[in-house]
């Protein structure tokens, strides 16, 4: 039996198992004893609540799957059946509806939580490329699950979204008939989106599978942006934070209960309430609020074909992000210029969600346009600039030592944390 | 693994592990957990229960006038086929006449009709061997040796009062809950 895994647990059935296949030794590898810094701060809750946010929709979109009806005739009416008729159909609409509300919530805290720290840097970029596939895979199925309802805003937001693509010179309006299977959005592009959105989730497991891969090669970064230099830095993931997440997890709960119990229709669009009628559009066509920014984007530049490039860049260009900064220094805890402007960046993403909810005529196309120039203009110009000229504070010896001690004998109290035991 | 391995003390150590207390609150977050996950996982599987508008589909109303002596209608009732036959006094006799040792499944007839209403027999339509529907409801129709119902697929046959007579079926055919609205009309379900 050379070759087997030799199984350390003392349990006959589950050292059977485990020679033959190793899931409770990698379960303990990996979520158990492995290393993580000690130092982490809340924001690195943000990755677990993100797997967990995916998991909540995948359980409640394969329950609402069985209710659900994907043709034009009767797509609304299966949505209203869900709601009164079917037991708890209410809540697993309301939990999956606020559920992607809250999946892009978590990720759009993740990532900035990476621009600040780092953590695209060095090893760590096919990991951050990873995570950006994730996004886009993201964005398609919230769009794809939007359309699912067939109101208006469902059936309208298709319209002007697909429509897009034939901005693409020659190509484009091919494209778009392609996609809607058709000569216009209707009952072919209900079905397949429906398809897709069922698919693409599983996708996105699988991503998120590479992802955790990735990050387990090359270890998490940490508030401090230095490496781990000793075991003495680190705490095993069980039960430190296994327990911390929990705390985390508790609260995106709570808030998440919050929406689905006292404001279910907060995030939504009234007009969604009306079955879709392909001869009358609403007033204001608007995404859903995570799209508003690169909607704003798409619509601050003049040309047609531009407004999707720059759309679509605005994603693409998070792809180089790694190249872009040239700074050797990872958390913005010690770059005094660049920790200013990634406050401006968020200003700028805000700006661009506020601009997009706003029809695009007087100040808000100024502001819109502003605030796509510095969009820009910080991952392509400021970001090499910045790395080169600005001046770093000095960084600590170690995630253990903190402190730089000046001259003299070691810090009093500086005696690192103790693993805890095993019980 | 513990660099200091320290044996867990009672509480009030203050260098050791309070093993009492990590076990209590190693229960407590158990416990919540299970607690979370159940509350998770109720909604969804009792969503596979039937639905309200299911439910409202669950009886049906049968008017009996346009159904002569001697012959049968099949009713959908919760997507089952239920004979509705109206006995001639021939079929009465008969069915009650019948020695309960001599039946597979012994079943008095009275206990198969309604009081007062026994030309009615109200019966749901499906072989209690494996399920296919017994020909019998035209006068038409094979109804077997005793004039009840003929099962093509194994040959199972049934008498008037839908009792089994002739196997491989092993059960009576089905009663299903009805009630008589007024002489004309049952409600089923």
């Amino acid at each position: 039996m050379a070759g087997l895994h030799k199984s350390e647990l003392k349990n006959p059935v589950m050292n059977w198992i485990d020679t033959r296949l190793p899931l409770f030794t990698l379960m303990n590898k990996e979520y158990a004893v492995f290393p993580t810094p000690k130092n982490f701060n809340y924001f690195w809750n943000f990755g677990a609540l993100a797997t967990v946010a995916l998991l909540v929709m995948i359980a409640t979109g394969i329950f609402l799957a069985m209710n659900y009806t994907p043709d034009a005739s009767m797509a609304f009416s299966s949505v209203e059946r869900i709601m009164r008729d079917v037991n708890y159909g209410w809540l697993m609409r309301y939990a999956h509806a606020n559920g992607a509300s809250m999946f892009f919530v978590v990720v759009y805290v993740h990532m900035f939580r990476g621009l600040y720290y780092g953590s695209y840097k060095s090893p760590r970029e096919l990991l951050w490329m990873l995570g950006v596939v994730i996004l886009l895979l993201m964005m398609a199925t919230a769009f794809m699950g939007y359309v699912l309802p067939w109101g208006q805003m469902s059936f309208w937001g298709a319209t002007v979204i697909t429509n897009l693509f034939s901005a693409f010179p020659l190509v484009g309006r091919g494209i778009v008939t392609w996609l809607w299977g058709g000569f216009a959005v209707g009952d072919p592009t209900l079905h397949r989106f429906f398809s897709l959105h069922y698919l693409l989730p599983f996708v996105i497991f699988a991503v998120v599978f590479l992802h955790v891969v990735a990050l387990h090669i090359t270890g998490s970064n940490n508030p401090l942006g230095i490496d781990v230099k000793s075991p003495q830095d680190t705490l095993p993931f069980h039960p430190y934070y296994t327990v911390k997440d929990s705390v985390g997890l508790c609260v995106f709960f709570m808030v998440w209960a919050a929406f689905v119990f006292f404001a279910p229709n907060f995030f939504g669009d009234a007009d969604n309430y009306i079955p879709a009628n392909p001869l009358q559009t609403p007033s204001e066509i608007v995404p859903e609020w995570y799209f508003l920014p690169y909607y704003a984007i798409l619509r601050s530049v003049p040309n047609k074909l531009g407004g999707v490039c720059m759309m679509f860049g605005s994603i693409l260009v998070l792809f180089v992000l790694p190249w872009l900064d040239t700074s050797p220094v990872r958390s913005a805890k010690f770059r005094p210029v660049y920790s200013k402007l990634f406050w401006v960046h968020v200003a700028s993403c805000i700006a661009l969600g506020i601009v997009g909810a706003h029809r695009p005529e007087g100040w808000w196309v100024v502001l819109g346009r502003v605030a796509t120039t510095y969009y820009f203009m910080h991952f392509l110009v400021l970001l090499p600039i910045i790395g080169k000229l600005e001046k770093p504070l000095p960084l600590p010896e170690s995630i253990s030592r903190p402190v730089i001690s000046r001259g003299g004998g070691p810090l009093p109290g500086g005696a690192p944390a103790k693993p805890m035991e095993k019980p | 693994m513990s660099a200091t391995a320290e044996a867990g003390h009672g509480p009030g150590d203050p260098h050791g592990v309070d093993e009492g207390k990590r076990d209590f609150l190693t229960l407590v977050a158990g416990t919540a957990g299970a607690i979370l996950v159940g509350a998770i996982a109720w909604p969804l599987v009792d969503s596979m229960n039937p639905s309200a508008d299911v439910l409202a589909l669950s009886s049906v109303e049968v008017d009996l006038t346009p159904v002569p002596a001697g012959q049968g209608i099949t009713v959908s009732w919760r997507g089952k086929p239920v004979f509705v036959r109206h006995r001639t006094g021939k079929e009465i006799t008969e069915a009650e006449d019948v020695k309960l040792a001599q039946l597979i499944d012994p079943q008095a007839d009275s206990a198969r009709v309604k009081p007062g209403h026994s030309q009615w027999i109200v019966l749901i339509g499906i072989c209690t061997h494996l399920g296919c529907i017994p020909l019998g409801n035209k006068p038409t129709d094979p109804r077997g040796d005793w004039g009840g119902w003929f099962c093509p697929c194994h040959g199972s046959q049934y008498d008037t009062s839908g009792r089994v007579r002739h196997g491989p079926a092993p059960a009576n055919l089905e009663l299903p809950p009805y009630a008589f609205e007024s002489d004309s009309k049952i409600k089923i379900g």
